[in-house]
């Protein structure tokens, strides 16, 4: 652990990664002790062609603390690859600098020590800055929106959108694909998309009753930048009905469909296209097995699985960018088409640190004003975390914020077990702060939000977890919807992620009474996020509250109940 | 609320249970049925495309697309379901395409199999696991 005052003395490398033509030629700039917003969008431009690439915004309009996953396993070919590579392994990876910015950026350790030296991270206002700045040096430079942007806030959630939607509205996307925003409903998600100034992209969003393309989304565009003819097709996430509620958008099937994207592909080319975009909510895993099926895609841009990668993975002649979330990074790739073909590109993937990079004025008024109707109720402090409690939740199994919603479950709803949803968003609070009413909802906001009672077996419990244990360690991406292992409370349990679907998870037991669970027995379980309608029960945001307004100074201690096996 | 006993094994972390049927695929029905249709003849594997999601959106009614051309007749099977069966196609003289969309119900996370014969008494096959899932929770 690297204390504030030992890092101060360590000599600091402001590593701003810059990436360039060709494949793993990385340099860093030199050590220094400050940065600045020149260094961080300091770029050659190159080629004829630039792509912004921003993703997984989760209505995140300020900027947060967001701590990257520690464990992020990779299973099958993936196995110890990119993004599966945390901490240290990452930063030898990639030549990072230990108490450089990039490490607070990019690694989970020394989180609180680097937080308090480089601040908060991300905020559309600073987006906007770096948007401009590219648009500056290159005018036609396009703007992909990877989705999961309509979606996580307490304004975004009672505004149903709207805020997001003005704010981004005023940055002038391009584009954009989909996921957590067919939980609007599939009216509200038409409505917002009828009155889109940019193309609402899915080529795998399809009619449920005839199996055909939606005619209520475009599969592709076809746009000019450069002089050169570019095709974006978009790919929204694919498991949206079984991941998410499908009764919410009972019209939508959609699935990977890679036969489709092949057509999709070939006829953009058919139509002239020099360049073909992918702009892809699949998952980093998925877009890599994607890559290899289908031909003729040139650039990805990945979305899902909220990684954040300092240089492009190159599959065949396919380039993966994976540009993070919370609005914490933007990619930059400039590229090279001649003849109808790329021949090569530079990339950056540009940290958007709060206290280097200016706030546009315009942006931020926009915000601010989104955000007015609701200030007193988003900035009321609830609690404060304890001087030894950092809330974080990314990372495959339990997170911090994880063990204490499930603890707010437990306690207000007077259940022996309680489970919470793996998902990936939410950001992060640091030790001995305030914990105000929009960090709650920052982690727990969604339309399906109550906090359900009933009960299970153990048999029930156990056929759970197996099966969300193999949406996420099934060793074909394909096979995997790209959230994480779901969070437990008041239970613990062993996992061998090796072992096929059934086998997985063994020594489940009863925490309070050190028993093994019974799987003929009944358990009072709580929890949320229930895909199914008409779900009853109070808004987990509500519970939460109430249970840390009751704490005042919330302590979590580790989690030491979920043993991991063949990692 | 009170739940029923329906309910609530539809509340478990989002979605429907599906252990416990109360039926068993017979594991030799699928095999029973590939070979009265190909009378024991080994099948090829170019000439037959078929197209199933990867994770069913909906196990009650799964689409699959198969196509074969030039072929006489196409047996689609659910491998995993107690009656294996699915359906078979065939095609005169004049169709225009040897190519069928169906939907199926999937009892479980099984393997779809496609077999189509030949108008030389060839057969060709594909096949492709279906996952069944309970649900679970989307990034």
């Amino acid at each position: 652990m690297i204390s504030r005052r030992d890092f101060l003395q360590a000599s600091m490398a402001a590593s701003a990664i810059v990436g360039a033509s060709g494949f793993g030629n990385w340099g860093r700039l030199a050590a220094q002790q400050r940065l600045t917003q020149d260094q961080l969008l300091q770029f050659d431009t190159f080629g004829n062609v630039s792509l912004i690439h921003i993703t997984d915004i989760h209505a995140q309009m300020k900027p947060i603390w967001f701590r990257e996953p520690q464990i992020n396993i990779g299973v099958g070919a993936n196995k110890g690859q990119v993004p599966h590579v945390t901490g240290a392994d990452f930063r030898k990876l990639y030549g990072i600098e230990d108490g450089s910015s990039s490490h607070y950026a990019l690694t989970y350790d020394d989180f609180t020590a680097l937080a308090g030296t480089y601040g908060k991270m991300g905020g559309l206002d600073r987006v906007a800055t770096v948007i401009n700045s590219i648009r500056a040096e290159r005018p036609d430079a396009l703007l992909l929106d990877g989705g999961d942007t309509w979606h996580g806030s307490m304004t975004c959630y009672e505004t149903q959108g709207q805020d997001m939607v003005n704010v981004m509205n005023l940055l002038k996307p391009d584009a954009m694909t989909f996921h957590w925003e067919f939980t609007l409903g599939s009216d509200r998600v038409r409505e917002i998309v009828a009155d889109l100034p940019f193309d609402a992209l899915g080529q795998n969003i399809f009619d449920k009753e005839w199996d055909e393309p939606s005619e209520d989304f475009k599969p592709y565009k076809m746009v000019e930048s450069g002089g050169v003819m570019i095709g974006i097709i978009g790919q929204a996430f694919p498991y949206m009905p079984i991941a998410n509620p499908g009764w919410m958008f009972p019209e939508y099937s959609f699935g990977i469909r890679d036969q489709h994207m092949q057509e999709m592909v070939d006829e953009v080319r058919g139509a002239g296209a020099e360049l073909v975009v992918c702009l892809s909510h699949n998952g980093f895993d998925v877009d890599k097995q994607m890559a290899t099926k289908v031909t003729g895609i040139d650039v990805i841009l990945s979305g899902h699985t909220h990684d954040a990668l300092p240089e492009p993975v190159l599959v065949g002649e396919t380039i993966i960018v994976a540009s993070g979330s919370n609005g914490k990074f933007v990619s930059r790739v400039d590229l090279d088409v001649q003849n109808g073909r790329m021949m090569g590109f530079r990339h950056k993937l540009i940290p958007i640190f709060s206290d280097v990079i200016a706030a546009d004025a315009e942006i931020t008024a926009a915000i601010d004003a989104e955000r007015a109707p609701f200030a007193d109720r988003l900035s009321e402090v609830i609690g404060k975390t304890a001087d030894d409690t950092l809330l974080y939740r990314r990372g495959n199994f339990n997170g911090s914020w994880d063990d204490l919603i499930c603890d707010a479950l437990l306690s207000e709803r007077d259940a022996e077990i309680a489970l919470s949803p793996g998902v990936r968003w939410g950001p992060s609070i640091l030790p001995g702060s305030d914990i105000t009413r929009e960090d709650i909802w920052n982690v727990t906001s969604m339309t399906y939000g109550k906090a359900y009672r009933t009960e299970m077996t153990g048999e029930t419990l156990h056929a759970v977890m197996e099966d969300v244990a193999d949406n996420l360690f099934n060793p074909d991406p394909y096979y995997q919807q790209g959230g994480d292992m779901v969070r437990v409370g008041g239970i613990g349990y062993r996992i061998d992620i090796t072992q096929p679907i059934g086998s997985r998870i063994t020594d489940l037991t009863l925490l309070k009474s050190g028993e093994a669970i019974d799987s003929a027995r009944s358990y009072v379980v709580a929890g949320w996020a229930s895909v199914n309608e008409a779900t009853e029960g109070p808004q987990i945001w509500d519970v939460v509250e109430q249970y840390i307004a009751k704490q005042g100074t919330v302590t979590v201690a580790p989690n030491t109940s979920v043993q991991v096996i063949g990692a | 609320m009170t739940y029923t006993r329906r309910t609530t094994f539809k509340l478990a972390f989002g979605a429907t249970v599906l252990a416990a049927l109360p039926f068993s695929a017979r594991a030799d029905a699928a095999e029973d049925a590939i070979a009265a249709f190909t009378g024991g003849a080994t099948p090829g594997t170019e000439g037959i495309t078929l197209t199933a999601p990867e994770i069913a959106e909906n196990g009650n009614t799964v689409p699959i697309d198969v196509a074969a051309p030039g072929a006489v007749s196409i047996l689609l099977l659910a491998t995993g379901n107690p009656v294996p069966d699915a359906a078979t196609f065939s095609f005169g003289p004049l169709a225009a395409a040897q190519a069928a969309s169906t939907r199926i119900r999937l009892a479980k996370t099984q393997t779809v199999v496609a077999i189509a014969k030949m108008p030389d008494g060839s057969f060709v096959q594909a096949s492709q696991e279906v996952k069944v899932t309970i649900g679970g929770c989307g990034g």
